[in-house]
């Protein structure tokens, strides 16, 4: 009998009275790709940070190799072949790309003095190894999200791993990069690797996992073959409910017309952009990464300065570059990067919520801290944020309830037009229906919202009109009725 | 390079030439070697000083307690040297001075690294403590008389001459030991592990504790390095002053942080250089020693200083974000 590589045995962790993990347990063999799902909140980046010696179970054990491990550290963890790649990166925003992929290796050399020659080897071997380029003396903060994730990755592939465990690794991946680290699971798993992986994109789940586990409120709900499961029952034992997803209602036909994008253009981003959104309409814009939609989405709330073109808002003409401005206007940008940035880590999620809307509040010289409050409290519950308490600091809420607050927060700005990049990344399916539901409310009211995206089945389930993106131009507009996810996928990389 | 122009030290170098050109404009005395030594000695505590300093912003801290560690270094070490062992060598004395100054800093790093308290309370505490105590039980009387180790070190010159106008000049051998500081530090943050930690821990230090670095380790390490090098400050201070006094040193620690800010640290931690911080150095220094020449009254030396921060630490971040907004 081969004994398995890490096994949990009525593992429970407690935050401060909330339970996180309530007696889990289950095994992964050498080898096997395990896929572990969950809404958000219920645990999985919890048992993770169990697994990698950061944090400290309160009860039950944890074996590796057979050995129960009393008391786990990350340098234990580490040495044991377990490598991590967090939910948040965990990166050194300040270190060079090649000093952060290289940086684990070099803990575990034991060496005092630096090797820089090493340091650049490890780090440009690994990246060759996902065929992505970065340049390696870069510092990781300049670099954009997608670029950040790819050099986490890179960290955790870079030693000799037994086991290697990716929270949400591709929230910020387009369907190019998903594919090649789709590719490596399988390489690590013919190589004897283990590896447990976490994600929200449950097609891509399915496909590399022989094995699946799914939490529920901290607790295993259930657990067999892949083979036995399929997106429909994996949404069941997740959520406890059925969720479907329709395609928007269709858009009026005398829908005014509320924001008009003439020939703008950014050298090196995107060029001669032109489009109408009317009023009540979802707007898709969906290409590749480097396809320019992100630089178009950033330059549409100000964020970019093109040098030519025109945004008109009601007909009246908002000034580029200027974000102040465009919020003005009542342009709201909803940004990608919810998870690292845009978040007061130690502040209250209320705080959070209504940082905002302090203007709105605070129209008659003194701050209706009451209203204030009151509304944020409203869109926790509108977003169904899990969280324990409103004043708890944000911090302490799991990945995808901080993205939530994020959305809440731009949400509540009640905007004319909101422009969402990336709207229900890391956000399970049972939350990402619901933030679908809001966007058609949104529309509902007679806003424009322009949704910027790669999941194509979110696409086409809640725009009317997808524009495609390529190479900084868009190539086409498609009414989102007359194409198949298949198609548009075909459509993006040709 | 664009990158160049938004780097402090750049701005500082440009800054310091406009600032000596404005000088040798209103002075054609100025550009003369008697300056630069008088630049070189006014540098020499203010630099080991901002070394440390520097050290502690990238380890993602900040510490106000180095200037009484110095102090208080000084003054036990002429007091138990004079009584106790007249007759140990200059270099002797600047080892003991580290040996107390690393004890200091070891009760700073014991607070901040094992027991987890904030770096600015913590030394905002230990330099009232540390001062305090000095003044209460060890005693607030100059010491005139130095031990013969440290008079001996104060009259060390590596360079001595005249001036044409018949003025002496000199630079006091203390600044090469400022020199080494200078290049023991960039070792350490450079080309060792060590080093590279410190900066992964100002960068984030739960990120830091994820790869498992030993965080407490290192932050201790840092504290003690940084009560060292503060030692080492205070002997030479007084061997250069020829008296310990022990109402000196303290009130310049905002002075040092300013110089290594201006020199392109941030205060959230994780960025710094070594060259920014001479160059921050070396402009307070320059501010000090001549607003006299340009006929600007010594009081306002601390708006000047105040004003060059803003504009240093302020221009950067601006054309920073201006960069990034071009940038898509
Ligand atoms: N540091 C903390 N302090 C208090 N509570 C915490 C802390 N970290 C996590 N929790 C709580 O533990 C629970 C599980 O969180 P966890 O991060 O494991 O969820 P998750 O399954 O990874 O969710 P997601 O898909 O959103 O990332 C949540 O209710 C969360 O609020
Ligand atoms: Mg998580």
């Amino acid at each position: 009998m081969t004994t398995d590589l890490v096994t949990f045995d009525h593992v429970t962790k407690t935050y401060s009275g909330i339970t996180a993990l309530d007696s889990v347990g289950f095994s992964i063999a050498a080898g096997e790709a395990v896929c572990l799902a969950g809404e958000n909140g219920s645990g999985k980046s919890t048992l993770i940070k169990i697994l990698a010696g950061v944090e400290q179970p309160d009860r039950g054990v944890i074996s590796i190799a057979g050995q129960p491990q009393d008391a786990l550290n990350p340098r234990l963890s580490a040495a044991a072949g377990i490598k991590v790649i967090f939910q948040d990166f965990s990166l050194f925003p300040n270190l060079s790309v090649a000093e952060n992929i290289a940086f684990s290796a070099e803990l575990g050399h034991g060496t005092r003095l630096v090797h820089r020659a090493r340091i650049a080897d490890t780090a440009r071997a690994t990246l060759a190894r996902i065929g992505v380029d970065i340049p390696l003396t870069a510092a990781v903060e300049t670099l954009s999200v997608a670029h950040k994730q790819l050099v986490a990755i890179c960290r955790a592939l870079a030693t000799e791993a037994r086991l290697i465990i990716m929270d949400e690794p591709t929230t910020a991946l387009t369907e190019r990069e998903v594919r090649v680290l789709l590719d490596i699971i399988r390489r690590l798993k013919a190589d004897g690797v283990a590896v447990l992986f976490v994600s929200h994109k449950l097609a891509e789940v399915l496909e590399v996992c022989e094995k699946v586990i799914v939490l529920r409120n901290g607790q295993k709900v259930a657990e067999g073959p892949a083979a036995d499961f399929d997106a429909a029952s994996l949404t069941r034992h997740m959520t406890g409910r059925d969720v479907a997803e329709a395609p928007p209602a269709p858009l009026r036909a005398d829908a005014p017309e509320l924001m008009r994008v003439e020939g703008l253009n950014k050298a090196g981003a995107f060029e001669d952009v032109s489009f109408t959104l009317h009023a009540g309409e979802v707007l898709g814009v969906s290409g590749l990464l480097g396809s320019g939609r992100t630089a178009l989405a950033k330059a549409l709330f100000g964020l970019v300065a093109p040098e030519r073109g025109r945004i008109t808002l009601d007909g009246r003409s908002v000034p580029l570059g200027d974000p102040l401005a465009a919020a003005g206007a009542g342009i709201g940008y909803v940004p990608e990067d919810r998870l690292t940035e845009g978040l007061f880590l130690t502040q209250s999620i209320l705080q959070n919520i209504s940082v905002g809307r302090l203007d709105a509040h605070g129209a008659s010289g003194i701050l209706d801290i009451g209203g204030l409050l009151a509304e944020a409290r409203d869109w926790l519950k509108r977003l169904s944020v899990k969280a324990p308490d409103p004043d708890a600091p944000v911090r302490s809420l799991s990945g995808g309830n901080q993205q939530r607050v994020v959305l809440a927060r731009w949400m509540a700005r009640s905007p004319r037009v909101l422009v969402l990049n990336g709207p229900s990344v890391g956000v399970d399916v049972g939350s990402k229906a619901e933030i679908h539901g809001i966007i058609a409310g949104l529309s509902a009211q007679g806003l424009g919202v322009i949704v910027i995206s790669d999941d194509l089945p979110e696409v086409l389930a809640t725009c009317h009109r997808i524009l495609v993106m390529k190479a900084g131009r868009l190539i086409e507009d498609i009414p989102s009725g007359q194409v198949s996810g298949t198609d548009l996928a075909h459509r993006l990389a040709s | 390079m664009s990158t160049l122009w938004t780097r402090n030290e750049t701005l500082v170098a440009l800054v310091i030439v406009a600032f000596c050109g404005l000088a040798a404009l209103s002075d054609p005395g100025f550009l003369s070697v008697a300056t630069l030594t008088d630049l070189l000695r006014g540098g020499i505590v203010l630099g080991i000083f901002a070394v440390g300093a520097l050290i502690v912003l990238i380890s993602g801290g900040i510490d106000v307690s180095f200037t009484a560690i110095a102090a208080v270094t000084m003054y036990v070490t002429a007091m138990v040297l004079n009584a106790l062992m007249p007759w140990m060598p200059w270099w002797a004395a600047l080892l003991i001075g580290m040996g107390i100054g690393a004890c200091l800093g070891a009760i700073n790093g014991f607070l901040i690294a094992v027991m987890g308290l904030p770096t600015l309370i913590v030394t905002l505490g230990t330099l009232s403590v540390f001062r305090g105590f000095m003044l209460t039980f060890i005693g607030q009387k100059q010491i005139t008389t130095l031990p013969p180790g440290m008079r001996e070190f104060g009259r060390m010159m590596i360079v001595r001459g005249e001036n044409a106008d018949g003025s002496f000049y000199s630079l006091h051998a203390a600044f090469l030991v400022t020199a080494g500081a200078i290049v023991l530090t960039w070792f350490i943050l450079h080309r060792t592990m060590l080093g590279r930690q410190i900066f992964a821990i100002g960068g984030s230090v739960e990120s830091a504790r994820r790869i498992g670095i030993n965080v407490r380790g290192v932050q201790f390490f840092v504290y003690v390095y940084v009560g060292a090098l503060a030692g080492l400050a205070g002997i030479i201070h007084a061997s250069m002053a020829r008296v310990a006094n022990p109402f000196d040193l303290v009130g310049l620690e905002l002075s040092v942080i300013a110089a290594v800010v201006l020199g392109g640290a941030r205060l959230a931690g994780g960025h710094g250089t070594l060259t920014g911080t001479v160059l921050g150095v070396a402009l307070i220094v320059l501010v000090r020693n001549s607003l006299i020449v340009l006929g600007i009254p010594a009081t306002w030396q601390s708006v000047a200083i105040g004003v060059l921060i803003l504009i240093g630490t302020g221009l950067p971040a601006w054309q920073a974000k201006r960069a990034a907004a071009q940038a898509a």
